[in-house]
């Protein structure tokens, strides 16, 4: 382990717990604050995935700057596509150089968490300053109890549907149980307006839908021993599900990728998917009148609930972890402190317009959700968003299986009818087993 | 610093003898002139193979080292239904987009060694596909393929020849039709302007003898073109055949290897399960079992379409 030095100052107040303000509003807590004080001549590097949008990069260097001139730290960003990201951390974790912060996705702090840095006593000031952290927030950031990685944020998915496309089929918005939901996209269909998700291998948006999909029936790729448990009547009844959505879906979905949807829906070809702000967002911010026709009759929903009672999405986390072999681990910590708390964070989720949903209660105020009421969804993500590789534990298998599309295929052979929903999932479950029992 | 100045002595006459000796060796400068080549080959070629192969053998995943686990992989791998069926797809893409592309590009070739206006311009034209980075002209193919914006649908549509859009990619055999077509697209002027090359080199004279003994057209090409043409011929269908057999941005730019994992081939699968995945070893195992195929490739090109017999026009 790397020369650490004692934080200077650490004083929580014990009292110091969520406090809720007026009209059910989370108000920071009111907890002692921490600061640590960085190394002298401290230099850190940061490795974060490359911005959906620019503001997000502007104001993430602007506060970064701010971080600078307050502390004399050098701070150097680098960015990369956030799925490059991930075989960089892995390599810098394993040979024990290169960025001392990184900012990646899912399951990776999990893969490595013997060489990460301890962030419990930052996660949990932050957590009892800004009204606690969400559940799978928590689950994608602890390990045995201790937070090795930061979330932060959750990059969003939801339903995506033109308003009077489905008025016309018959309902006021996407209905919230599975057989509305069917019946939708099959009415959809009949009017020649259909829905489209993507069965491609689409890292995003075919990962996203299709495990809600089988979470929401209630099967799931392992069990709390990670044993795999995905060959049930569960996901056979998922995949039954799925094969009728199927045929009410715009042509060539088997083959969609994350852009995919995104052009057909742009294009007023598909008029209910699944996805990002990001459809919104180029529709709202376009000179075309027709783009900005499509921003005024589309909204945004959560996917249904199903046979669990329980909201069951599955979406992009975002988190930071530290590598243990940095130098300055009090600088790191006091830069991460720093980027987290409201003062950077509020105007950073503004800037990011509602491409990542906060990872701290307090920041569902953000007004990222409350000046365009179409964004209001994805502000509710983080309460839905079941972790990747449910019920088993995060780790090399559960990035692995994503990783290798097994649930995507699964559906995808499924739905088209390659395979009866019966032997897509032997197939799969079988390939799952290559990872889980090695 | 004084400088003490003096005659230069002669070299000693053992040194002398023994540098002159190993300077004269021709053994020796024959290993010293090999010896960049030979680290070049060993560090940048040798190593980076042996060291996929070992790879291979082990666990490892991207981060860690990994143990050895023999042939695990192997075992692995061969009861892998997604492996198999990219083996299969390889090896389809590899044997139909390569003949294709060694006929196109043969008869481009004889069509461009014939005299025709603006020669060296349409010469350069037809190397364009070629000359376009790979990833451009698959993005290109991209749109064209589109299910909801493919052009060729939305010509044929106004032309009326089809109501529907064609659904290129979507359905497994359609969707490998579509990327062979898109990786011969590229593929043929390579083909055709190498074989142009070899076309040239053919001495006129062979033809005029040919004509004055009352060879056809046919006979012309068959027993002088053909026969000089095959070392030419082996070279290039040789690369061709590594390329297409070894293609990835094609694929991981149009389908990823769907649908279903109908267009995976084997360097997308190894790339998908290896960083994507994370499990670097099996990657390397997939990767490593390509090359018993390029093997075969090339010991096919070496020692069959280079027979000297063949070439003359004999038989074996």
């Amino acid at each position: 382990m790397s020369n650490f030095t004692r934080r200077d100052v650490f004083k929580l107040g014990a009292g110091a717990a969520i406090v809720a303000g007026a009209a059910g509003r989370i108000a920071p807590a009111r907890a002692a604050d921490l600061t640590f004080t960085p190394e002298k001549g401290a230099k850190i590097r940061v490795l974060r995935w490359k911005q959906f949008v620019q503001g997000d990069i502007e104001t993430f260097m602007a506060s970064t700057k701010k971080f600078v001139d307050a502390t004399g730290v050098e701070v150097r960003v680098d960015t990369e596509s956030w799925e490059d990201v991930r075989p960089k951390a892995a390599v810098a974790a394993n040979i024990g150089a290169g960025p001392d912060i990184i900012i990646g996705t899912n399951d990776d702090p999990h893969k490595f968490p013997e060489k990460l840095l301890d962030l419990t006593d930052l996660a949990d000031y932050l957590g009892q300053k800004y009204g606690g952290w969400y559940d799978v927030c928590r689950t994608y950031g602890t390990r045995d109890q201790r937070w090795i990685a930061l979330p932060q944020g959750i990059n969003g998915s939801c339903v995506n549907y033109r308003i009077s496309h489905v008025k016309a089929a018959g309902f006021e918005k996407p209905p919230q149980d599975l057989a509305g939901f069917r019946k939708l996209c099959q009415n959809l269909r009949k009017n020649n307006t259909p829905a489209g998700f993507a069965l491609g291998h689409a890292t995003g948006d075919a990962n996203n839908w299709t495990h809600w999909c089988l979470w929401a029936h209630g099967g799931k790729v392992v069990d709390e021993h990670d044993k795999v448990v995905l060959d049930s009547p569960e996901t056979i009844a998922a995949l039954e599900y799925a094969k009728e959505l199927y045929p009410t879906f715009i042509d060539g979905t088997l083959t969609w990728l994350d852009p995919s949807n995104n052009k057909a829906f742009l294009a007023g070809d598909c008029s209910l998917t699944g996805n990002g702000i990001s459809i919104y967002y180029v529709a709202k911010t376009s000179s075309d009148p027709k783009l900005q026709e499509i921003a005024k009759d589309m909204d945004h929903t959560h996917y249904p609930i199903g046979v669990s009672g329980r909201p069951t999405e599955q979406n992009l986390m975002l988190q930071a972890y530290v590598m243990k072999y940095t130098k300055y681990p009090n600088a790191v910590k006091e830069y991460l402190r720093f980027m987290w708390e409201k003062e950077q964070y509020d105007p950073w989720m503004i800037a990011s317009l509602g491409y990542v949903s906060q990872p701290l209660k307090y920041y569902e105020n953000n007004a990222v959700w409350t000046s365009d009421p179409k964004a209001k969804p994805f502000g509710e993500v983080s309460k839905l968003v079941i972790q990747n590789g449910y019920a088993g534990h995060l780790g090399y298998a559960s990035a692995a299986v994503m990783g290798d599309f097994i649930v995507v295929d699964m559906f995808a052979e499924a739905a088209s009818g390659a395979q009866s929903p019966k032997d897509a999932a032997k197939r799969a479950a079988d390939r799952a087993r290559r990872y889980y029992e090695v | 610093m004084a400088v003490e100045s003096r005659p230069l002595a002669p070299p000693l006459p053992l040194a002398y003898g023994w540098l002159e000796r190993l300077m004269q060796s021709r053994n020796l400068l024959g290993f010293l002139f090999l010896l960049p080549a030979a680290v070049l080959l060993l560090l940048f070629l040798t190593y980076p193979l042996g060291l996929g192969i070992w790879l291979g053998l082990t666990n490892a995943t991207l981060g860690e080292s990994g143990r050895f686990i023999g042939i695990g992989n192997y075992l692995s791998l061969a009861r892998d239904d997604v492996f198999w069926l990219s083996v299969y797809n390889t090896l389809l893409y590899t044997v139909v987009a390569s003949v294709l592309k060694f006929g196109l590009g043969l008869w481009l070739a004889l069509l461009l060694n014939q005299h025709i206006p603006f020669k060296a311009f349409v010469r350069a034209i037809v190397l364009l596909p070629f000359i376009v980075p790979t990833v451009l002209s698959a993005v290109a193919f991209w749109w064209i393929y589109d299910s909801q914006f493919s052009i060729i649908s939305w010509a044929l549509v106004r032309v009326g020849l089809i109501t529907h859009y064609i659904d290129f990619l979507g359905q497994p055999n359609a969707a490998r039709a579509s990327v062979i077509a898109a990786n011969i697209w590229r593929g043929v002027p390579f083909v055709a302007i190498s074989l142009l090359a070899g076309l040239q080199t053919i001495a006129p004279s062979l033809y005029e003898a040919a004509t004055l003994d009352g060879a056809t057209p046919w006979q012309r090409f068959r027993y002088v073109t053909l026969p000089l043409l095959t070392p030419i011929i082996a070279v290039v269908m040789t690369f061709s055949v590594l390329f297409t057999f070894t293609d990835f941005q094609l694929i991981y730019t149009l389908t990823r290897g769907g649908p279903i994992n109908a267009t995976h081939l084997m360097a997308t699968l190894s790339f998908q399960r290896a960083i994507t995945g994370g499990r670097l070893g099996e990657g390397a195992a997939i990767a490593v079992a390509m090359i018993p195929f390029l093997l075969a490739a090339i010991l096919f090109s070496y020692f069959g379409l280079q027979r000297r017999r063949w070439q003359h026009g004999g038989r074996d």
